[in-house]
């Protein structure tokens, strides 16, 4: 047997894993020894101990803000791919429509929330918007750029043996866009968290309360430092596990092909 | 129409050049004008968008059953006249007939084309199998009648153990066994390569040549093949055409009139030195400035 050391996964989990236990410690240590006040910058056993005891009213505010950003990032998905093909349809179309995208993409999205928040009554829809707008852009623009990306030797073989446009579509074009397609879905999902709490927060400080974004700005206004703490924790971790769960597709989808899934063992 | 046709079809191939002497003497020169064409040139030439001409006006008739090579010095538009045949580009002037046909009747009678690229050109995400019926998908071959063809194709290029790989699984020279067994699934009449094997090392490209043959001599496959090798020519063609540059023209014709299917002991005989010595000596007078070769 191998030592653990030289084993590649082992390596890969440890090593990170390692790194943060050590900046915990740190962080739990360096608090204790220059005693800075739990309302100034709480420990991570401050922070665990508000996660336990907030538990529930946490849960639920993660629940709200999970829904919304599963909403828009299905919605995000849906559109953009779409757009996308639509966009290869015709370069008429693309041209013409382009440069909305990209001033989607460039408007910033805590800008266009409250007027979004205001016109748009139901608080879970609202902000599922605000959510999918900020998701959207980078699904449209990889799912465009990988059904142009044909091998042109391919393109030219389905032309010799008169493929028609949906043949070439679905043979052709779309499985060789899921490589951009999935790199589209691992930006799109952080993205779309991101968006989800931006837009809660714009929403609660208008008052109307939901989600995540919500209990760290309530708890801001009670000095609960470690709450908060507490829910960014939440939002952080969901962030990872939804990126995790991306990779996971993408490796699911194009394990047996793609150069950036394959192993280092060929 | 008729009358062209019979002008060309009893035209001699193209001979200008007086055998090699020696162990060549016995060739019975011309001998594939005695069989039906599958391919007639008729005075086809190719003008580039930019003005220069590719390809001067050529006559040139591909018999049935001939393994045609094309060969040249670069830029002598022997992929352009590969093209041509393969209907993938159109000629500025004159036409070509398939089959006494235009092109539009190719594959209505039963009559297909194949083309193989220099690069293999697979699917990545797609494994040998799919790969190879892909032609049988594109054309509505309905699975349970396009699975054996699929499994036979792979078999004749000897890859029935690899049906099941992904083309990243392969060797370069396993990959160009794909893509030709990719051509071969169709059933094809006529069989048109373009330096597939160029990108190949030299014993790989030696065994892929043997297997070649074998497999046109099986199946009395019309081969119209553009190579850089002059070995390459000599081992496989029944008749080379040399081209020459600037324009692209015929330079001159050589039959090689030899025992099928050849094998290795045809590469070692002196005979096949022969005919290599003297497709050189005309390669680089082909590649001559000076080089009076106007269409005969």
């Amino acid at each position: 047997m191998k030592p653990l050391l030289q084993s590649e996964t082992f390596v890969r989990i440890a090593a990170p894993l390692a790194v943060g236990v050590a900046m915990i410690a740190i962080w739990e240590i360096g608090c204790r020894l220059g005693s800075i006040p739990v309302y100034l910058f709480p420990k991570p056993s401050d922070i665990f101990a508000s996660l336990i005891k907030n538990g529930p009213s946490l849960l639920r505010a993660l629940l709200i803000t999970l829904r919304i950003t599963l909403q828009a990032f299905a919605a995000a998905v849906v559109l953009g791919t779409l757009i996308a093909f639509t966009f290869v349809q015709s370069r008429v179309i693309e041209v013409s429509l382009f440069p909305y995208a990209v001033l989607l993409q460039v408007t910033p999205i805590v800008a266009i929330a409250p007027l979004i928040i205001i016109l748009v009554k139901n608080t879970q829809i609202s902000l599922t918007v605000c959510a999918t707008l900020v998701a959207l852009f980078p699904i449209i623009s990889n799912t465009t750029l990988g059904l142009r990306s044909v091998d042109p030797g391919l393109a030219n073989y389905f032309r010799m043996n008169r493929a028609s446009r949906l043949k070439t579509l679905v043979r052709l074009r779309i499985p060789g866009a899921l490589p951009y397609f999935f790199g589209g879905l691992r930006i799109s999902c952080g993205l779309a968290l991101i968006g989800a709490v931006v837009a809660e927060f714009v929403a609660g400080t208008g008052g109307r309360s939901s989600g995540l974004a919500y209990e760290i700005l309530d708890a801001g206004f009670q000095l609960d430092i470690p709450r908060m703490f507490a829910a960014l924790f939440l939002i952080t971790v969901t962030g990872v596990l939804l990126f995790g769960a991306m990779v996971g597709l993408s490796k699911l989808a194009l394990s047996n092909w793609h150069e950036s899934e394959l192993g280092t063992e060929t | 129409m008729q009358r062209s046709n019979n002008h060309y079809t009893t035209k001699k191939p193209v001979m200008n050049a007086p055998l090699p002497s020696g162990p060549l003497d016995a060739h019975t020169a011309g001998r594939a004008a005695d069989r039906p064409p599958a391919v007639e040139v008729l005075s086809a030439e190719k003008v580039f968008a930019n003005g220069t001409q590719g390809l001067a006006p050529i006559d040139l008739t591909i018999a049935e059953g001939e393994f045609l090579t094309l060969i040249g010095p670069s830029g002598c538009g022997k992929s352009t006249l590969l093209k041509l045949i393969a209907n993938l580009i159109q000629p500025s002037d004159g036409r070509i007939l398939w089959w006494r046909g235009d092109f539009g009747q190719v594959g209505q009678d039963g009559r297909r084309l194949a083309f193989v690229f220099q690069e293999p050109t697979l699917m990545p995400w797609a494994r040998v199998d799919t790969n190879v019926r892909l032609p049988l998908d594109l054309a509505d071959v309905p699975r349970g009648k396009a699975d054996p063809r699929v499994s036979d194709a792979i078999a004749r290029v000897g890859l029935s153990a690899f049906a099941r790989h992904y083309p990243r699984q392969l060797s370069g020279g396993m990959k160009m066994r794909v893509s030709i067994a990719r051509a071969l699934v169709t059933e094809p009449n006529l069989l048109l390569m373009d330096e597939p094997f160029g990108a190949l090392d030299e014993f790989t490209r030696n065994k892929l040549d043997d297997d070649l043959i074998k497999l046109w001599w099986e199946r009395k496959l019309t081969t119209a093949f553009v190579t850089h090798s002059i070995y390459e020519a000599v081992f496989l063609s029944t008749r080379i055409v040399v081209l020459a540059a600037n324009p692209g023209r015929i330079f001159r014709t050589m039959t090689i009139d030899e025992p099928q299917p050849r094998t290795q002991g045809f590469r070692d005989s002196a005979r096949f030195a022969a005919y290599c010595r003297e497709l050189s000596t005309w390669l680089s007078e082909a590649s001559l400035p000076s080089a009076s070769g106007a269409t005969p």
